[in-house]
């Protein structure tokens, strides 16, 4: 019964959001009353989309198998927190969870934009039930989630292994709460393009949707790279897959937006470059949907394989995107310009961020998309890997690094170069110095490692001494300089964290780059080897029953170059429902590193072990951490508050 | 695009500043091009079944992907060395890899290996790629195994 309401519930969603496009296009000039209309039915789309979820998710957890998804996906004998996020672990219902993201942070403007002028209140909001209408219509029509299974199964067929995983109820909802957040960026350009009107007020909405987008695909890459890192057992936290591009381009793209949006808010130029970026990002999270969903890859994230859909998809993306950049091509010279700045400036870097970040979006779409293009024209099949994007990627960012400091040390409109610099010398020496410290200490000879750390050093060691700059500190009494330093517009402080954070995750990189070690060997319990100075002896080797696996666990017992010992637990599982093998690796984080240790298929009682060391490896995710934190804290400065900015108390929380 | 008063301040006209902007513009993406058309013709990987391998001579120590099914009873395994035979149904290859293969590797499963060919003719893998789950076949796999007729839907 519950199935067929949320069914229903589904449907009607549809049914509101297609009325609302329409209706929203045609007379968007009506003033408060039309804004109104749209705004409570954005909020019922919002209410009838999560009916719709609900109903799903009761299904799941009450394993209710006379649903054909849950039948398909889940098994009784799963953990409640897998049997929720089982949901979205399939692609009907993942489509469920992004239009229910998408009509969330359309409730979200509905609700905390009552001040807006009516009139682009009215588009943004018909824009984005064009949007829920476009997607909920092709989850209905094409991948119903909600169709019925007769006679209904005992048990279900259980959720690929590989999933069955806390990331799986993390990354996803993360990740998708990023790339449909760019939809409010994407409305509110064509609210733009279709008014013809847009201003410095504009971009202060625009910016924190915008951050609030990013700060989540932030975590969801961060978080999706460190679930292939410990799930898929190859050691790696980045795989340049066509997969994981499709997520990093509309990252790339939203950082370029979000500092173009900034000179357009406080400087008022940079319009129409920043209509067009908005418009890019959602592209580009379309086509990542698109790529990830039609079946085109084959990845762990492929469920779908209907040819049909990915058609759909391929027509939809065709028409928003295509109807999107024929909107700008018509009305974007309408656009007023503004705002004059010279070359060297706080603008001009801020074009400088741009330039990079597109060229190198660019350069990742060229290398995501060429062997696609080149198996459907010529046939022949190539596959485009690390090599080139490192070559291609590596090279546009290392200028931009290094750069990057000197950004927030120039003045708007027109700055002193020579003075940025002097200010940098503190930071250029102290990194120039670690740098060499650690080339000593660890004796590298000539390779491209020293170079990564230092720019990473720099730019780290740069973003603090802006801020040291602008405290005055060892220039004036040091309590004064602590006010100074709390004192601080929350943006300075976000700037400095969000370029801290980039400069940590760099460091990170480069170090587990160079200096991790790894041995394969034959080990049997009452064994032991080494690597990079820990001890690791193989202490035994059992079976143990899962809740709905069997599993043999292979127990060691590691002792660091320190002398502490700690317990490690390697265990390959057989799951029961699907005969299906996974290896779940050990992996112990000694300070910033890690201990990273696979166990192989065990042959005639012998055991192949492969074991990582990955120095600062975590410092990757670190500076994503960062980098997400600094969002957070730049959403709570009151200038940036979602919102009408004078009113300090009812102003809305939710985007924190 | 018009702009009624430009200022003037320190010898940069408008018309110089957008210049500059531009020209800076152009130097970066044409930087990116050639970087993006130098790392296409050098660093791309082909990929190819036993048969392309030996129809197009592939070159010793040359990067690639290999594709096809493991042949039945090839699969030999000593301590962390593995060697296996990889099939079309036309041609066959062996394969040499050491380390742990992954959990779905199968004999009369498919598979893609990178790596390159030795001086022996050996395909010495540096990584090999097995099914992600039971449904899952890499495409590349099933267009090679289709041109060679051995395709078996299951």
């Amino acid at each position: 019964m519950s199935i067929e309401l949320g069914h229903f519930a589904l449907i009607l969603a549809f049914a509101i959001a297609a009325v609302s496009a329409v209706g929203g296009f045609a007379f968007w000039r009506s003033g408060q009353r039309i804004a109104l209309v749209l705004s409570q039915g954005a909020v019922l789309q919002f209410i009838l989309v999560a009916v719709a979820f609900a109903a799903l998710i009761q299904a799941f957890v009450s394993s209710d198998f006379s649903l054909l998804l849950a039948a398909n996906n889940s098994h009784s004998l799963k953990p409640l927190i897998f049997k929720i996020s089982g949901v979205w672990g399939n692609h009907e219902g993942s489509m469920v969870l992004w239009i229910f993201i998408l009509v969330a942070f359309g409730a979200m403007v509905a609700t905390f934009g009552r001040r807006l002028p009516n009139d682009l209140l009215a588009l943004v909001l018909a824009t984005q039930s064009l949007l829920t209408a476009a997607f909920a219509g092709f989850t209905i029509f094409t991948s119903n989630p909600f169709a019925r299974l007769i006679p209904a199964p005992l048990e279900g067929n259980d959720l690929n292994p590989v999933l069955q995983d806390i990331g799986l109820a993390i990354h996803p909802p993360l990740l998708y709460a990023g790339y449909v957040g760019f939809s409010i960026c994407f409305s509110f350009a064509i609210a733009a393009l279709v008014s013809g009107r847009i201003d410095q007020a504009w971009a202060r909405w625009v910016r924190p949707w915008t951050m609030l987008s990013w700060t989540f695909l932030t975590l969801g890459i961060a978080m999706g790279s460190y679930w292939a890192y410990y799930e898929l057992g190859w050691g790696g936290w980045w795989f340049w897959d066509p997969v994981e591009n499709a997520s990093f381009m509309p990252w790339l793209a939203g950082t370029a937006l979000l500092h173009s949006a900034l000179v357009m808010e406080k400087r008022n130029a940079l319009k129409i470059w920043t209509i067009f970026l908005s418009i890019i990002t959602f592209s580009l999270s379309l086509l990542g949907t698109f790529l990830v969903r039609s079946g085109i890859l084959t990845s762990v994230h492929t469920f779908a394989s209907d040819p049909t859909r990915g058609l759909v998809i391929l027509t939809l993306l065709a028409l928003v995107i295509g109807g999107a950049f024929a909107l700008f091509a018509f009305r974007a010279s309408t656009l007023r310009q503004g705002g004059l700045f010279a070359p060297v400036s706080r603008e001009g870097a801020l074009i400088l961020n741009n330039l990079f970040l597109a060229t190198s979006v660019g350069a990742v779409l060229v290398g995501t998309l060429y062997p696609l293009l080149l198996d459907a024209l010529a046939g022949t099949t190539i596959s485009v890997g690390a090599p080139f994007f490192n070559l291609t990627f590596g090279t546009l960012m290392a200028p931009l690094l290094l750069v990057l400091p000197f950004g927030p040390l120039l003045a708007w409109k027109r700055a002193d170069i020579v003075g940025a610099a002097q200010r940098l010398i503190g930071a250029a020496a102290l990194a120039l110095f670690a740098t060499i410290l650690i080339s000593a200490l660890s004796g590298i000879t000539i390779s491209l490692a020293p170079l990564g750390l230092l720019l990473g050093f720099w730019v780290a060691f740069g973003a603090i001494a802006e801020l040291v700059d602008r405290s005055k500190l060892g220039r004036i009494p040091l309590a004064e300089s602590g006010r100074r330093l709390i004192g601080l517009p929350r943006s300075a402080w976000s700037t400095a964290i969000a370029h801290f954070g980039i400069g940590i995750t760099v460091l990170g990189i480069v170090a587990t780059s160079a200096w991790e070690t790894e041995r394969v060997t034959t080990l049997n319990p009452g064994e032991s080897t080494e690597l990079s100075g820990y001890n690791i002896a193989f202490d035994s080797f059992e079976a143990v029953q899962g809740p709905n696996y069997l599993s043999d666990e292979g127990r060691f017992t590691v002792t660091a170059p320190d002398g502490s010992t700690r317990q490690m637990l390697a265990d390959r599982r057989t799951y029961v429902a699907s005969g299906m093998p996974t290896t779940e690796a050990a992996i112990e984080t000694y300070g910033f590193s890690q201990l990273y240790l696979q166990l192989g298929e065990p042959l005639d009682e012998t055991h192949v072990v492969r074991i990582w060391h990955k120095p600062y490896i975590t410092l990757i995710w670190l500076g994503a951490i960062l980098m997400a934190c600094a969002g957070l804290l730049s959403l709570t400065d009151r200038k940036l508050r979602v919102g009408a900015p004078r009113r300090a108390k009812s102003a809305p929380q939710a985007a924190e | 695009m018009t702009m009624p008063s430009a200022i003037r301040k320190q010898g940069w006209s408008r018309k110089q500043k957008r210049l500059a902007v531009i020209a800076g513009l152009a130097v970066v993406v044409a930087l990116a091009t050639t970087l993006v058309l130098v790392a296409l013709r050098d660093q791309i990987v082909f990929f190819y079944s036993p048969s392309d391998i030996a129809a197009r001579e592939v070159a010793v120590g040359t990067p690639i992907r290999l594709g096809g099914l493991v042949k039945d009873g090839s699969w030999v395994r000593q301590g962390q060395d593995n060697s296996f035979t990889v099939t079309d149904g036309a041609r066959d290859i062996a394969a040499r890899y050491t380390g742990i293969l992954p959990d779905l590797f199968r004999e009369g499963q498919g598979v893609v290996a990178e790596g390159s060919l030795g001086p022996d003719g050996t395909f010495m893998a540096t990584n090999v790629l097995a099914k992600h789950d039971e449904n899952y076949i890499p495409k590349e796999v099933v267009d090679a195994l289709k041109a060679s007729g051995e395709w078996r839907p299951e």
